[in-house]
């Protein structure tokens, strides 16, 4: 029981945690483009920042 | 990594131009002098792709970011000042490039939306499953107590946040005096939520949080990937209309020009009309001659000379020369617009049709509401305990959870959409596919549908290589369909040309060594042309060679239809081209039912007439003029290269050349009716066993988990079967389409009479 009082926050906290991290990606926009994401991988550093960034 | 280049650039063609007048038209304004507008690049499809175009369009003076989007094909420009030459430096790059209205391009917020509940109910779900775990397998009074206070407070947002997902769906149809199948699953979760906050308080022994949570995970997976499946539909409905251009040149009396929107377009009004654009409005030519391209008005094969005092219709594509025309119709009453009202009007099997999971609804909820209504009562009257009696009502409820229908139909449907977009079909909407299911009658177009739409050069051996070479050399400075082809055929040489002039509606005249020649209609090349029609090439008036074409059928046509046919299927060809033509065609793939010379009215006409006389016809065709019955038909099916009205108004849209994708559609459509039935079924006998269960009260919170669960997996494994049961199969038809293309063309190419007897004109 004594460990149960911590254990059980932590796991809840740690789900808590991946749920923001999924929602904060959702909303920043990284499943707009999947295949280009997927692409994207094979250029150069540079030329993927694109133009004016 | 140049993978994409070489084919892409035939692709891209000066046809079609848009004039920097349209882009601005198109363009947002972002504030501060920035424009932002949003381009279609259909064929970018790898890094090189990415790399080329964004470097190509950021280059461009006064553009400040370019970015690629390949999963939609989409870049998106910005820029401050002078519109800069996008879709030509496009076309420069070897990509075919077209507007996409900016306008609609936001994104979707209602997925956005479910996504975000579905990602809060499945972390709800999971984390109280795993407490529930625990107090099933016998967690003493005090740790089961504490597990039931934290379920319930991770209940909370799993049911004000996501289940408002239902709530607010079950809200207005109850305000609308209907029921759906979000009543009794609002009811239900609610309920149990409910009764399980009192006994925790209580501190009862079975608390249902798990069981209500993960209905709601359940159910939004089968809302998320139906709203994904409609809004595909909806998506390509949105970019419609925009075949017609957004404004044209007008040409005032004093001489000066403007260029307006098409909207401002009054009858009377003199236009110009450059080679390579659509005309805006219905009018008649003041002056200039031309060949224009009506298969996407029309559907006939072959482009018509015009001159001075013809008539013209909107969306027609001007090929060879400029034209001054009086405007006759506004832009509402040109023969586009035309288009888009018949289409209106046409919404019939479409509009009629309702879902089989909508219908299912319909029966469903008022015997779920029926069976929970009596156990309370009956409960009530043998034992008088209130908790208990609405305990097990709640129980009823929650274990005849619509997952059947909820789930199981649109993960059939999505599976089955995913299986066809592997072999090239695109498929707008899931009921598209239960429609696609009942057909007994399958109507094609001939122009651009049954054939390529395109010219092909036949019985070319014969010509001299030399005088190939001039020919495709003076060809290719040609926008004509069959300078087109003869460029294509003999590719483009090194011939310089002291002299090179294209008459519009005659052909086109070189000069090279102090000789003319000319590529074009017999009689005006040739001083004697005798015999001699169709097109030639002539030196100094004299014969060098003369060219035949066809509109050769497309790969796979006749095995398309033979397919159908053995699949008890009826074939018959609507095509708004002339008779000999049509029936050529119809003879050649053996349909025995043919009309020709049909106008869109006509062919709607002929669905709305089978339709009357019960019978569901699948409409496959391409045309501007198809767009109508497209949309009367019970189902309807389209190419991708087919024009972006017909394509809208189509449910299917194949992007392979094959006309195989048509009994595809039609076999997996029918599979995936199959499973779908088979899903019921396995509900119904679900049901059977669970209901008796739950009305005798024995449910407990791990049976209702468990039973749930299984019910789920079951459907969603029944479902995959789709595509694992036809893996082979696939496999060999891919196959198949790769050995196919050469053999077939070569069989395909059948001189019909369609382009011999008609004067060519270059």
């Amino acid at each position: 029981m004594d460990s149960l009082i911590f254990l059980v926050p932590l796991a809840l906290l740690i789900g808590v945690v991946a749920l923001v991290i999924f929602l904060w990606s959702l909303r920043s926009g990284q499943y707009e483009d999947l295949d280009g994401a997927a692409e994207r991988i094979l250029l150069d550093e540079d030329e993927d920042r694109g133009p004016g960034a | 990594m140049s993978c994409c280049a070489a084919g892409a650039a035939d692709a891209a063609r000066p046809i079609d131009a848009v004039s920097n007048e349209e882009l601005l038209l198109a363009s947002r304004d972002l504030g501060d002098g920035l424009r932002q507008v949003d381009l279609a690049v259909p064929d970018m499809h790898c890094a090189d792709c990415i790399r080329k175009i964004e470097r190509g369009l950021a280059g461009l003076p006064g553009v400040t970011h370019a970015r690629v989007n390949l999963s939609t094909r989409r870049a998106s420009v910005k820029w401050r000042g002078e519109v800069p030459p996008l879709i030509e430096t496009l076309a420069g790059l070897g990509y075919a490039s077209h507007l996409y209205d900016t306008t609609e391009a936001a994104s979707d917020p209602q997925l956005t939306r479910l996504i975000r509940a579905l990602a809060v109910a499945g972390f709800s779900s999971m984390n109280i499953m795993l407490l529930s775990v625990s107090v099933w397998s016998g967690a003493d009074a005090e740790t089961r107590q504490a597990f039931h206070w934290i379920s319930a407070l991770l209940a909370i947002p799993a049911l004000f946040y996501s289940g408002l997902v239902f709530f607010r769906s079950a809200w207005s149809a109850l305000k609308h005096g209907r029921t759906n199948m979000d009543v009794p699953i609002s009811i239900g979760i609610s309920l149990a939520f409910g009764i399980s906050v009192y006994d925790t308080f209580q501190n009862g022994a079975h608390a249902y949080f798990d069981a209500a949570t993960s209905l709601v995970f359940f159910l939004l997976i089968g809302r998320t990937l139906d709203h994904l499946m409609r809004e595909k539909a909806r998506q390509a409905v949105s970019g419609l209309v925009r075949l017609a251009p957004r404004g044209a040149t007008v040409l005032h009396a004093d001489g000066s020009r403007d260029y307006l929107p098409v909207a401002e377009i009054e009858p009377g009004m003199v236009l110009l009309v450059a080679a390579g654009d659509r005309v805006p409005v219905d009018g008649t030519i003041l002056s200039g001659a031309s060949e224009l391209d009506c298969s996407v008005v029309s559907g006939e094969s072959l482009p018509q000379p015009v001159e001075a005092g013809s008539v013209l219709k909107a969306g027609m594509l001007n090929l060879t020369g400029g034209l001054v025309v009086t405007a006759t119709a506004r832009a509402e009453d040109s023969f586009l617009a035309e288009m888009v009202r018949l289409m209106e009007a046409a919404e019939g099997g479409k509009a009629r049709y309702r879902r089989l999971a909508d219908r299912a609804s319909q029966l469903y909820s008022p015997v779920v509401h029926a069976t929970a209504f009596l156990t309370l009562i009956g409960w009530i009257a043998a034992t008088g305990d209130w908790h208990r009696s609405i305990s097990i009502a709640i129980a009823v409820l929650i274990i005849t959870c619509p997952c059947a229908l909820g789930l199981a139909v649109p993960i059939v449907q999505v599976v089955a959409a995913r299986r066809l977009f592997e072999n090239g079909v695109m498929v707008k909407d899931g009921s598209a596919m239960e429609r696609l299911a009942e057909i007994d009658t399958v109507a094609f177009d001939k122009t651009g549908t049954l054939t390529r739409g395109q010219l092909k050069l036949v019985d070319d051996e014969r010509i001299e290589p030399t005088d190939a070479a001039i020919a495709a050399a003076m060809a290719a400075s040609s926008n004509h369909p069959a300078s087109r082809a003869i460029a294509a055929r003999f590719g483009v040489g090194d011939v310089t040309f002291a002299r090179l002039t294209e008459i519009p509606g005659r052909g086109i005249e070189a000069e090279l060594d102090g000789q003319t020649y000319r590529l074009g209609r017999a009689d005006w090349a040739l001083t004697n042309p005798g015999e001699w029609q169709g097109a030639v090439l002539s030196r100094d008036g004299k014969l060098l060679a003369p060219f035949f074409f066809t509109d050769e059928l497309r790969p796979d046509a006749r095995e398309a239809v033979s397919a159908l046919r053995q699949a008890g299927l009826e074939t018959l060809i609507l095509s708004g081209d002339r008779a000999e033509a049509v029936q050529a065609t119809a003879a050649e793939l053996g349909i025995p039912n043919f009309t020709a010379s049909a106008l869109p009215a006509d062919k709607v006409f002929r669905v709305e007439a089978l339709a009357a006389a019960g019978r569901k016809t699948l409409m496959v065709g391409d045309g501007l003029n198809d767009a109508p019955v497209l949309t009367a038909a019970h189902v309807s099916m389209a190419p991708a290269s087919a024009a972006d009205i017909g394509r809208n108004a189509a449910d299917f849209v194949f992007l392979r050349d094959s006309l195989k994708a048509v009994p595809l559609a039609h076999h997996v459509s029918m599979e995936a009716g199959r499973l779908i039935r088979q899903n019921f079924g396995l509900a119904i006998v679900y049901n059977l066993i669970a209901l008796p269960i739950a009305i005798a009260g024995w449910v407990t919170p791990l049976i209702a988990a468990l039973a749930m669960s299984l019910s789920s997996i079951l459907v969603v494994a029944n479902a995959l079967r789709l595509k694992a049961g036809n893996g082979k199969g696939e496999a060999k038809s891919s196959a198949a389409v790769k050995t196919r293309p050469t053999e077939a063309a070569e069989r395909d190419v059948r001189q019909t009479p369609v382009a011999q007897g008609q004067p060519w004109t270059a």
